[in-house]
């Protein structure tokens, strides 16, 4: 084993710790635990997006609608179907993905801005049905007056309603089955070839890869796992409404993993933190929080176009 | 049975004719050059072979079967690897990486999650003997786009070999090279032909190179083909002295 690899094990131990001891330290520091699930759905969102973003190197600027769908999906199973977490993420999950399979087929041959267009497009239409379809979504106000359910695991069941710190140890858990997840895929001959794609898109159809078809399976896979963020992300307040899934939301996911730095594991996870931090922080003090957060953005890509984590990366090594 | 037959293709962009009915034959085993002044439909002729173009009329035939209208992927699946004029790696990877994906891809794992170990030991032995084959075993953990020309272009054709072509396209291998390193590709180029019998199409402008390595030359000027015959019947031809080798000498 050599040196880098030792400074990434140290590094993701780290991490895992931080994220295993957060609802002690945040309280210390001034925060509170929701702000720790909320900075967790939104890393998983954020990775979810660089999947597609850092690793096969195509811009999405609709994801909101997935994570959106996973959030009505889930929201909408508990209020009027059925009492059960589980059942509702699958639900919301499985709407989500399939949402992006089939949407998946029509922009997968598409480049660049033309891409990023088409995805806000089709995330817009999601937005309209949840905004005017009143009688189902709840429309402009959204869908309250649900809670997310205990989990009965049969020998024990987790308070996730009444314990703050029991739902961050389930967020942290489901966040830590999909950013282990889509590590191993990475990692795998599935992931090189998007790498491949990512890097060169000429010498990778000239190798023989099926170019078109791979971003799709990329899109579809990260949509799962932006929809099992919106899901989260519904269960976190008991509610959910269509803002959730407009196309600034997906402006967010995008800044927060170019904001960490795209090219990293861990980068949107970083700039997750980074953002929300600044948001709630600043957003105490004045409305116009969102300038703030925009003018550190562009610092960021003007100086640092490899992000925050770039940044000590480079540091690091040098 | 030949291996590639090209009959009477064109390529037309608009008004221009890039290619105009250029045919082709090349033998299993052969090691043929095409050649011509700038502007003579060389790259657009490689292009059409292919697939990164579609031939506006002509046919392809590649081992019997017509391959005209297949998409580039499907023609690698065939056995037709190319390189292209501007080095195509990835360059952000390490060359290890570089080779182990095209190894990957050929071996049918490009949609797989994981290996198993023995794969992924056959897979590493292939990339090392890839790297001994072009000189890179010293270079094998550095990224790709760091590396000299020679070296990104050594790495390019690995690439090719790894999937296994049966016709491999070079498109100018030595272009923009200093003469040690065209010697080095040149030196590579010859052992692919004579000692794995591989089949290569190649497109080059310094003459020593095509004089040295090919089986039979190709002229194109001005998207026809203007001669065609083995290295000293090229040197011979008035036309093409005229068209091409004069003005190089001169």
């Amino acid at each position: 084993m050599n040196g880098s690899d030792l400074n990434k094990q140290a590094a993701n131990a780290l991490i895992w710790v931080l994220l295993l001891t957060a609802p002690f330290w945040l309280v210390e520091i001034g925060g509170y635990v929701e702000l720790g699930s909320r900075v967790l759905i939104y890393a998983l969102a954020a990775m979810a997006l660089n999947f597609l973003l850092g690793y096969t190197g195509v811009l999405s600027f609709g994801h909101a609608a997935y994570f959106g769908l996973g959030g009505y999906g889930t929201a909408m199973v508990i209020k009027f179907l059925y009492p059960s977490t589980p059942v509702a993420m699958l639900v919301g999950i499985v709407a989500g993905t399939l949402a992006a399979a089939a949407i998946g087929p029509l922009i997968a041959r598409l480049r660049g801005v033309y891409f990023a267009m088409c995805t806000i497009a089709f995330g817009q239409v999601f937005y309209y049905i949840a905004f005017q379809w009143s009688s189902v979504t709840g429309g402009d106000d959204g869908l309250s007056a649900w809670q997310r359910q205990p989990i009965n695991f049969g020998f024990a069941t987790l308070d996730i309603l009444n314990s703050n710190k029991a739902f961050y140890y389930f967020v942290l858990a489901v966040f830590a089955v999909c950013a282990g997840a889509m590590a191993f895929l990475l990692r795998s001959p599935f992931g090189r070839t998007l790498l491949a794609i990512r890097e060169n898109e000429r010498r990778a159809r000239f190798l023989g890869i099926p170019v078109d078809r791979h971003i799709w399976m990329s899109w579809v896979i990260s949509c799962l796992f932006v929809s099992v963020a919106g899901c989260l992300y519904a269960l976190l307040s008991d509610f959910i409404d269509p803002r959730a899934l407009r196309w600034d939301q997906s402006g967010n996911f995008v800044i927060m993993a170019v904001l960490g730095g795209m090219r990293s594991f861990w980068g949107p996870l970083i700039g997750a933190a980074i953002f929300l931090v600044l948001q709630d922080y600043i957003s105490s003090h004045t409305e116009n929080w969102m300038s703030f957060v925009g003018l550190f953005f562009v610092l960021i890509v003007l100086f640092f176009p490899r992000g925050v984590l770039g940044l000590i990366k480079r540091k690091h090594e040098t | 049975m030949s291996l590639l037959r090209v009959e009477n293709v064109s390529k037309h962009f608009g008004s221009l004719v890039a290619v105009d009915g250029v045919s082709m034959t090349v033998q299993p085993g052969e090691l043929r050059a095409v050649i011509g002044p700038n502007g003579a439909g060389k790259t657009t002729f490689f292009n059409l072979i292919s697939g990164f173009l579609t031939q506006t009329s002509g046919k392809i035939i590649f081992e019997d079967k017509d391959i005209s209208g297949l998409l580039p992927a499907r023609r690698v699946w065939r056995g037709i690897a190319r390189t292209f004029q501007i080095t195509e790696v990835f360059p952000e990877l390490t060359v290890r990486e570089n080779l182990r994906i095209a190894i990957e891809v050929t071996a049918g794992y490009r949609t797989s999650p994981w290996l198993s170990q023995d794969a992924d030991g056959e897979i590493r032995a292939h990339v090392t003997e890839l790297m001994a084959m072009g000189g890179l075993e010293g270079k094998a953990d550095r990224l790709v786009g760091e590396l000299a020309h020679g070296d990104q272009r050594a790495t390019e054709i690995l690439m090719a070999l790894a999937l296994k072509p049966r016709l491999l396209l070079l498109d100018e291998p030595t272009a923009g090279m200093g003469d040690q390193e065209t010697y080095d590709i040149t030196q590579l180029i010859r052992k692919l032909h004579r000692d794995q019998k591989l089949s290569i199409v190649l497109i080059e402008h310094d003459m020593r190179v095509v004089f040295h390595l090919a089986d039979r030359i190709m002229v194109l000027a001005e998207g026809k083909m203007l001669a065609e015959g083995t290295p000293p019947e090229i040197a011979a031809n008035e036309a093409v002295q005229a068209a091409y080798l004069g003005k190089a000498a001169a």
